[in-house]
């Protein structure tokens, strides 16, 4: 289980998170929605220790993570499968070595074979060709970046996954796969999410239940469809937002197909 | 009267800012040479990568390094040609030459490129796999980016440098050799003489001294400037310019304050 209490963060003058609480059960996936730059890459970066809280504590596995030594937090991340919003694919690695390096166990990532098969299974996983593993991460395209991502997040079988953005950036037809894949790795693999976005249809579609995060604060949580009967105006703004934004990707869609 | 008090408060917020930065650079490099330490114990993470970092900079640089100290022999050979031509005996061209290229240009010199050009590499990898969260991705992953990124690069900066620093030093060596001969004709046995009769082993230690100071100088700078670089592109920039500067000034200051402490007691 993930537990946020009260946790708050700031850079300089700039308060991105106030008092933030959270709750997330096992085996569950949570979104986390909300405009850009109001601080949900740093709410996740908490959970894995990456960013530690001014105030308020994160639980982890029953572990108290701003509180855990190095060695602590390095086994405890080892736990904890993370999506960088770009895939952040190591340049100089191939695609194969960047997964490799997401087994965390020290004694399976010495084991060739294992590695070798671990990796044809992640690729599997994402839906990308065992080929794909002898490319360098500049010949992929950004959805297989995001893929390659998410499977180097997956190589050690982690008990959490934590996904930063995994469709922005994307057309609206990757985006859906990347939704898909979100889907069939909590059913696959049974794994506790927190998934960050602004994308509302996308996340509505992954989450079991659905948080707003808005001016450093949680302003709503529920299933989607909770979220989507508030009257709250700032989830309500958000949301027509974001239905704005969609109607004008499916005209965009639109055209070009008309076009081409 | 206000001015001066409104000026006075602004020199000592001035201070205080500068001095608090300049104790959180010390505070964060003391942290990263402890890191550094601890991970010595990670020989089978950094060990491939210090080899694989160390053949690329040293083919990398070792042209550039050669052609500066070959002209540097030259150029230091003519000038004592002009300075000295009737004044002084020939053999002591000789001495002249191996005595300014061990003491001094070598090392000085291929430390001063390799700032430019190692220095800037190592500034700008780190700051573009930091801006791009490659370095969080590897802490995310329970791995420890100064094993895999930061110990590779002193590791091979601290063998290689030496290596070319010597290199150089046998280089300019020999085209000052080949410069007095063209220019004023000396002689073999002379020029031998020469740099024989005032040469001390001690001064090729001094050599390898100084070049271990600069490569940790050249390594360690650039490396901790990049791994902490912030705001993206316009960061990566700025830290790579910084590293280069850093690295050559910390070069110079070093080149002094070993001259002090090795030659003159």
């Amino acid at each position: 289980m993930i537990e946020l209490l009260g946790v708050s963060k700031r850079f300089l003058d700039n308060i991105v998170l106030d008092g933030v609480s959270l709750e997330v059960q096992d085996g569950e996936t949570l979104a986390l929605l909300g405009p850009s730059g109001v601080g949900k890459s740093v709410t996740l970066k908490t959970i894995n220790g990456l960013l530690r809280p001014d105030a308020g504590d994160v639980i982890v596995d029953g572990l108290h993570v701003p509180r855990l030594s190095r060695a602590e937090l390095s086994h405890l991340r080892s736990k904890i499968g993370y999506v960088f919003q770009y895939g952040a694919l190591f340049d100089s690695m191939n695609v194969r070595e960047n997964i490799r390096l997401g087994i965390t166990n020290e004694d399976l990532y010495e084991d060739e074979a294992y590695c070798a098969e671990r990796v044809r299974e992640c690729l599997r996983l994402v839906n990308l060709q065992p080929e794909v593993a002898e490319k360098m991460p500049a010949e992929l395209s950004g959805g297989m970046k995001k893929r390659v991502g998410i499977a180097r997040a997956i190589a050690g079988k982690p008990k959490y996954l934590l996904y930063d953005e995994p469709t922005s950036g994307l057309d609206p037809v990757n985006a859906d796969v990347i939704d898909g894949l979100v889907e069939r790795l909590r059913d696959e693999l049974g794994v506790t999410s927190v998934v960050v976005s602004h994308d509302v249809r996308g996340s509505f579609r992954v989450a079991d239940r659905v948080a707003l995060l808005w001016q450093a604060k949680i302003r709503a949580v529920g299933t989607p469809e909770e979220v989507l009967a508030s009257r709250d105006p700032a989830v309500l703004q958000f949301l027509e937002r974001d239905l704005e934004m969609s109607l004008i990707q499916a005209e965009s869609t639109a055209e070009q197909k008309s076009g081409s | 009267m206000v001015q001066e008090a409104e000026l006075t408060l602004d020199l000592r917020r001035l201070v205080g800012r500068w001095s608090l930065r300049a104790a959180g650079h010390a505070g964060r490099f003391t942290f990263l040479l402890l890191d550094l330490l601890r991970g010595l114990t990670e020989w089978r993470v950094y060990v491939p990568r210090a080899f694989e970092q160390a053949l690329s900079v040293g083919y990398g640089s070792i042209f550039i390094v050669l052609l500066v100290a070959g002209f540097a022999g030259a150029v230091t050979s003519l000038q004592a040609g002009y300075q000295f031509t009737g004044s002084v005996p020939l053999y002591i061209y000789g001495t002249v030459i191996v005595e300014s290229i061990i003491l001094e240009l070598g090392p000085v010199l291929t430390g001063l490129i390799l700032a430019g050009r190692v220095g800037a590499r190592y500034a700008a990898e780190l700051g573009t796999m930091r801006v791009t969260e490659q370095i969080d991705a590897l802490e995310s992953l329970g791995r420890s980016p100064v094993s895999h990124l930061i110990l590779p690069r002193v590791l091979a900066g601290l063998v290689v440098i030496p290596a070319l620093t010597m290199f150089a030093n046998v280089t300019g060596f020999f085209s000052g050799w080949v410069a007095l001969k063209a220019s004023i004709g000396i002689t073999n046995a002379d020029f031998i003489y020469g740099a024989r009769y005032y040469f001390r082993p001690f001064d090729l230690w001094y050599s390898m001294t100084k070049a271990v100071f600069f490569a940790a100088a050249v390594t360690l700078i650039p490396c901790y400037i990049g791994y902490n670089t912030q705001q993206g592109a316009e960061g990566v920039g700025r830290s790579t310019t910084m590293a280069v500067v850093a690295a050559s000034v910390t070069i110079l200051f070093l080149d002094t304050l070993l001259a002090q402490l090795l030659l003159n007691h």
